[in-house]
């Protein structure tokens, strides 16, 4: 048995085609134990495959892959012990109840009759499901149906967990259910390996990430040396008056607040964009707009989205959405380690 | 890193076996634990689903009253009906078990499309406990038609000529044979795209099985060439079966057909479905 020290999950040249479709093009991972790791790509990079093969759903072409010590190949039913899944696509039965769900689960996994009952007691009430255990799932709003998959993952009490696209779907307020669900779980030290497509949620969960487009990594790091990288937030400032927008970029510019990248004007729309790299910066601006007297009507930062990331990282733009966007770019870029 | 970065597994169907027969194996006792839990979610659907019991409460119901009152005058002569319900219940016994089994196809092609196979398909479960447990609850299904048959029979007039065992033992042969047939059936499921298509591919199997068999009138009546293919007809050897063993006289020929045939099916079948489910990703 290959057990690491520190390492939950390790990934190395993970291979899987279908057809002409490189899914998976020789990928590397690694997630250390207790932390969680975003893999963050556009839809079609390769993240439900990696989820796939890591969970033994799909048998990889080449390369090996461990999670828990054990290969996911050679070892399938010792590595299922070990880990939960929830994907995207919630993966409870809608014709049982919520309770009836995490019983059934809790047999499969051979507790005993009296264990399966009190766990599924124990996890309706943590996920804030117990008003709700009698009724059929079917009939479970979106976030209640990912609420019961995550208690559904956490049953058999996993060494790792899995998180496809977990609030994909999700309206604003759910999504920040799930956040938090996800936050206690890590807080007990699971480890998770989380994908998504919104930079947002990487920077809510994770420590680390990996950037994943066609089959491929094309940077990894922690998530604020990537930031920083991809020049952090922009602040977005709508002045009252749309006339002193090109006022705003030069005393910006002259005080040398505008930032690396400078002060944009967007004379359209009547406002602007600074990027913003630390918050002593942000206050700075905030305090110049005062002191020079401009009026403002808005203000909001904004992180970077998964486009800005994969700007920086490559220098395309992502192919968001349907995975085929700009034939000409290489998508081979060298892989950068920030 | 400690990992061994070099092997490389072999690629494709010979790795799917590697993944299907590696690692510890699952004891008898949690074995059947699984297919009981797995048994249950599919009774708990039934009951959030009664109408998907409508098949196995009313088919046996409108098959006797459609055959007896329709057909059997013409069959077994004006007036004679009774005569006929006797050599019809037995055979509707081989054809009730063929049509619960069609169902299971397309049961377990939807179910396929649903993500709770995922899980089941990452726990530590044997993969063939999906599809014994719903063969299980199937074949609870198709006692429960037997039953409402038998009732039927009964009620227009049938006899048991034999005695109690011999009635028992035809159901269990039938019960052996449609869950032969299962195995067919949850493998056109696993291997064609959608439940209509498994529909339709049992319905274009299913008619001239069981027309062209002795279930609904003696193959004497018939043209020679269709004799010849109704003595193999398995469903012939059921229903011949199944007639001897609740009306008398000599059973041993058709009754070790059906086994054969029930034991051959699944023999072949069983592993295929299984492998099939497998392999599906």
């Amino acid at each position: 048995m290959t057990r690491s020290d520190t390492n939950a999950v390790e990934v190395r040249g993970l291979v899987k085609h279908y057809g002409e479709t490189k899914a998976l093009d020789g990928v590397d991972l690694e997630v250390r134990e207790g932390t969680v790791l975003g893999v963050l790509g556009p839809n079609g990079a390769g993240k439900t495959t990696l989820v796939r093969c890591l969970s033994t759903l799909v048998v990889p072409d080449a390369g090996t892959a461990t999670v828990a010590g054990y290969d996911v190949v050679r070892q399938p039913r010792e590595l299922r012990r070990a880990i939960g899944l929830t994907g995207q696509y919630a993966s409870v039965d809608e014709k049982l109840s919520g309770w009836e769900n995490l019983y059934m689960i809790g047999r499969l996994l051979d507790l005993s009759r009296r264990d399966a009952r009190r766990r599924a007691d124990e996890l309706l009430e943590r996920f804030s499901l117990t008003e709700a255990a009698r009724r059929v799932a079917a009939g479970y709003s979106g976030g209640m149906r990912r609420r019961l998959d995550l208690a559904a993952s956490m049953i058999g009490r996993p060494a790792v967990l899995y998180l496809d696209e977990p609030t994909t779907g999700l309206d604003p307020r759910t999504r920040n259910e799930v956040w938090d669900e996800v936050r206690a779980m890590v807080a007990e030290g699971a480890t998770v390996l989380l994908t998504t497509q919104y930079m947002e949620e990487a920077e809510q969960l994770a420590s680390e990430l990996t950037v994943v487009d066609r089959g491929r990594v094309i940077a990894r790091g922690g998530i604020d040396e990537l930031k920083a990288r991809v020049g952090g937030r922009t602040l977005q400032i709508r002045p009252v008056d749309p006339a002193v927008v090109p006022a705003m970029v030069r005393a910006l510019d002259e005080t040398g607040l505008g930032g690396v990248a400078g002060a944009t004007a967007v004379p359209d729309e009547g406002q602007l964009y600074v990027p913003i790299l630390s918050d002593t910066q942000l206050t700075a601006v905030v305090g110049l707009l005062a002191e020079r007297g401009f009026a403002v009507a808005h203000l909001a930062t904004q992180l970077p989205t998964l486009d800005e990331v994969f700007l920086a990282v490559t220098g395309s733009k992502a192919p968001i959405a349907d995975g085929t966007a700009n034939p000409e770019s290489d998508p081979v870029a060298e892989e950068v380690t920030v | 890193m400690s990992t061994a970065t070099t092997t490389r597994p072999t690629a494709g169907t010979t790795s799917a076996s590697t993944v299907a027969g590696g690692g510890e194996r699952i004891g008898l006792r949690s074995h059947l634990r699984h297919i009981g839990a797995l048994a249950r979610r599919n009774v708990l659907q039934i009951k959030q689903d009664p109408e998907s019991m409508f098949d196995v409460l009313l088919m046996p119901i409108i098959f006797v009253l459609l055959f007896v009152y329709v057909f059997g005058g013409a069959i077994a002569g004006q007036g004679r009906q009774e005569d006929y319900v006797n050599y019809l219940v037995p055979g509707l016994m081989a054809m009730m078990g063929m049509n619960v089994a069609m169902g299971i196809g397309t049961g377990i092609n939807d179910d396929f499309r649903k993500g709770v196979m995922d899980r089941f398909r990452t726990m530590p479960i044997a993969r063939s406990s999906v599809l014994v447990a719903k063969i299980v609850v199937e074949l609870g299904r198709m006692l429960v038609a037997t039953a409402i048959l038998l009732g039927m029979g009964f009620l227009l007039g049938m006899e048991i000529k034999t005695s109690v065992g011999g009635l028992l033992a035809a159901v269990a042969l039938s019960a052996a044979f449609g869950s032969a047939l299962m195995w067919v059936f949850m493998l056109l499921g696993l291997a064609l795209p959608t439940a209509q298509a498994v529909q339709g591919m049992a319905m274009l199997v299913l008619m001239p099985l069981q027309f062209g068999s002795s279930i609904f009138a003696p193959p004497s009546t018939m043209p020679g060439w269709l004799q010849a293919f109704t003595d193999y007809n398995p469903l012939s050897n059921l229903a011949d079966a199944a007639r001897g063993l609740m009306g008398g006289g000599a059973v041993a020929h058709p009754v070790w057909m059906t086994l054969a045939w029930s034991a051959g099916i699944t023999l072949i079948a069983a592993p295929l479905a299984v492998a099939r489910f497998r392999k599906k990703t």
